[in-house]
């Protein structure tokens, strides 16, 4: 069942308890047309606890439908998705909205920051639908904006922050809430080769604190980097390939 | 298969929780994020709002105006005339009938006018007589002026020697009709074919508005120069507040004995009320004015509500992912909404509340805003405010959040 390879486990980290934090069977998705779009046709996948894993391949192979399936945000038309250990499938609207709120973090190729609100209170929104007083919210936001090299620009708002540092608050918003599972969308997508190297030195900083995180890029230097890379092509995994770290 | 197996995930998430101060702090955020739109849409509701806040407060201060004049003037004034009788000619109240009314143990006031039949006032004697006017002729007796409350607005009024006299008091609207406002002594008016001195001119008589179009002559002297038969025309009376219906109903046989049914009694007091309330029909036709502005600002608060939420689809889809209920993203919009109707009628009740104490300072009125306007003004706004909203909200709610997320 599980569309990982055996490779050497690495050992260099001590290695916490995996457990899986993605588990995918038989998932298809089609988009109706004529003739329907097959944007995931059969897809078995298995991420565990404090991976950091690539999902990469060409446009148009089904790299956002799978994310957004992963992330509760569409639904599978066929085959089981397992969440965090929850049965996606037999979860509710408002479940899976709980889901989002404490569990997983959204990183966009757009930033998708709230314009005119500072960097602070647009990381504090990640805890906004957990019912967190405001005052908790912003004091957790601080600290996580500390942990993504912000620390000096909590009160600057997004208009006056270059891209990278835009996205790596994106990124905070995404951790502040101390998810199950961080999703990325192309989160280097808009940036310039610089900016994108920073945030993914901070994602994979990320990782080797123990957060599990799943980048979808269609940029081969980019999956190069990555411990795990997920090939996908035409809505199927073509290669799922484990180096031996970094 | 179980959701939450054991070991392998953190079991069932607590629910999405969003909390009503920032449920209000989400909804408030969209309208500052656009404050010239929000003011704009929030006009419409403001200008139906302040147009029936003023409308039901000019009349409520015009109501006031009115019973504080019936406050001060007294609802204990009756007056006693002819009517008609049942041939339809015309009936004479007999000259004794004041002291008649006079012997009603109840009545603490009572005084008359007489219509001094073909007398005409004119400010000369070179007007062709042919040339009528609307100036009336009357006796009065001395305690004409306090029965009914009257006030001299310059001169004097008739007392037991000038009575005597040919001497007059005009009424205010006599007086302007006639261009006379020196009342020393020097002034005269042609009065039934004789010079008569005016004395007095009188402020207009809101319980016997007749007096303001009458020149006031003594009795005595209408008797005498003007051949005046002595029969009045209206009697006033005061009585104890408490005896008036037992007055009211007293009255008719006391003044005509053997036909009662010809004698016509009325309250002028009711009469001025009745005006204020005529006003009503006018305040209603107002009133829904006012809630049509109210409603065409309903409709552009739901269109800006319409237009924003299709502009806002990836804050919608951004929201969902960061763990928005349907009912979340609804209470957001429907929240926003209330609170730009909220907005302008706040805006409209200040504005309508302005409005009223203007026009009531212009007039001289008392101030009158009733609570339950505001209150009304405030119910209506929100209500506007929901139902404008409900599509708008709804269609939020409904979006899914990878459509709102991917239409950048
Ligand atoms: N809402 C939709 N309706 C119809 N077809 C869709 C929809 N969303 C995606 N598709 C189709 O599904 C396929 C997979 O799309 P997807 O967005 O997952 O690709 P992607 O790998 O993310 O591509 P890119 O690298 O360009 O972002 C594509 O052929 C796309 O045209
Ligand atoms: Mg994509």
């Amino acid at each position: 069942m599980s569309a990982t390879t055996l490779a050497a486990e690495p050992a260099a980290r001590p290695a916490p308890e995996r457990r899986p934090v993605v588990e995918l069977s038989g998932v298809h998705r089609r988009y109706p047309g004529t003739p329907p779009v097959r944007a995931l046709d059969g897809v078995d996948l298995r991420i565990d606890s404090g991976e950091l894993v690539g999902i990469v391949g060409p446009s148009g192979s089904g790299k956002s439908t799978l994310l957004n399936i992963l992330g509760t945000l569409d639904r599978a038309d066929e085959g089981l998705v397992r969440i965090d250990g929850l049965d996606v499938g037999k979860l509710g609207d408002g479940q899976l909205s709980a889901l989002r709120a404490r569990r997983i973090g959204f990183v966009f190729q757009q930033f998708f920051l709230t314009a005119g609100v500072t960097a602070v209170d647009n990381v504090a929104d990640g805890l906004l639908y957990t019912g967190m007083p405001l005052g908790e919210r912003r004091r957790r936001a601080l600290d996580t904006l500390e942990r993504v090299g912000l620390a000096d620009r909590v009160h600057h708002r997004p208009n006056e922050l270059s891209g990278g540092q835009r996205q790596r608050v994106a990124v905070a918003r995404a951790l502040v809430g101390a998810p199950s599972l961080l999703l990325a969308d192309e989160p280097t997508g808009a940036l310039d080769s610089a900016s994108g190297a920073a945030v993914l030195k901070l994602l994979h900083e990320l990782h080797d604190g123990g957060t599990t995180v799943v980048v979808i890029t269609h940029d081969h230097d980019v999956a190069a980097e990555l411990p795990r890379q997920v090939h996908i092509r035409d809505g199927r995994i073509a290669s799922d390939e484990k180096a031996g770290g970094r | 298969m179980s959701a939450g197996r054991p070991g392998s995930g953190r079991g069932d998430p607590a629910p999405s929780r969003l909390r009503p101060r920032d449920t209000l702090r989400v909804a408030a955020s969209g309208l500052s994020a656009r404050p010239l739109r929000a003011v704009l849409s929030a006009l419409g509701i403001a200008v139906g709002v302040a147009a029936m806040v003023a409308v039901v407060g000019i009349s409520a201060s015009s109501r006031e105006q009115v019973n504080q004049q019936l406050r001060e003037l007294g609802t204990n004034l009756l007056t006693v005339a002819p009517g008609q009788s049942f041939t339809g000619e015309e009936v004479r109240l007999p000259p004794e009938s004041v002291d008649m009314v006079d012997r009603i143990p109840a009545v603490t006031d009572v005084s008359a006018i007489g219509a001094v039949a073909g007398a005409a006032v004119y400010r000369n004697d070179e007007i062709d007589p042919g040339q009528t006017n609307a100036l009336a002729v009357n006796a009065a007796r001395i305690d004409l002026l306090d029965t009914v409350g009257g006030t001299v607005a310059s001169g004097r009024w008739l007392d037991e020697a000038l009575a005597e006299y040919p001497t007059v008091v005009l009424g205010a609207t006599a007086a302007e009709l006639l261009g006379i406002s020196r009342t020393d002594g020097t002034v005269g008016v042609w009065l039934g074919g004789e010079w008569f001195t005016v004395v007095g001119v009188l402020d207009p008589v809101a319980l016997a508005p007749e007096l303001d179009s009458a020149a006031l002559v003594g009795w005595p002297a209408a008797t005498e120069i003007l051949g005046f038969d002595g029969s009045p025309s209206t009697i006033y009376e005061r009585s104890d507040e408490a005896a008036i219906e037992e007055v009211q109903a007293l009255l008719p046989a006391t003044v005509n004995p053997e036909h009662p049914e010809e004698v016509a009694v009325s309250r002028p007091s009711d009469a001025l009320a009745a005006q204020a309330a005529a006003d009503e029909t006018l305040t209603t036709l107002l009133l829904a004015l006012g809630g049509v502005a109210l409603l065409v600002g309903g409709i552009g608060v739901a269109n800006t509500m319409v237009i924003a939420v299709l502009e806002r689809r990836t804050e919608i889809g951004l929201r969902r992912a960061l763990g928005a209920t349907r009912a979340h993203v609804r209470r957001q919009f429907l929240g926003e909404s209330v609170l730009l109707a909220g907005l302008g009628g706040t805006g409209g009740a200040v504005l309508g509340g302005i409005v009223t104490a203007v026009f009531a300072a212009t007039r001289d009125w008392p101030f009158a805003l009733p609570l339950w306007v505001l209150a009304g003004a405030a119910a209506a706004t929100v209500l506007v405010g929901a139902l404008a909203g409900a599509y708008p909200a709804a269609r939020a709610a409904r979006m899914p959040p990878t459509a709102a997320l991917s239409s950048v």
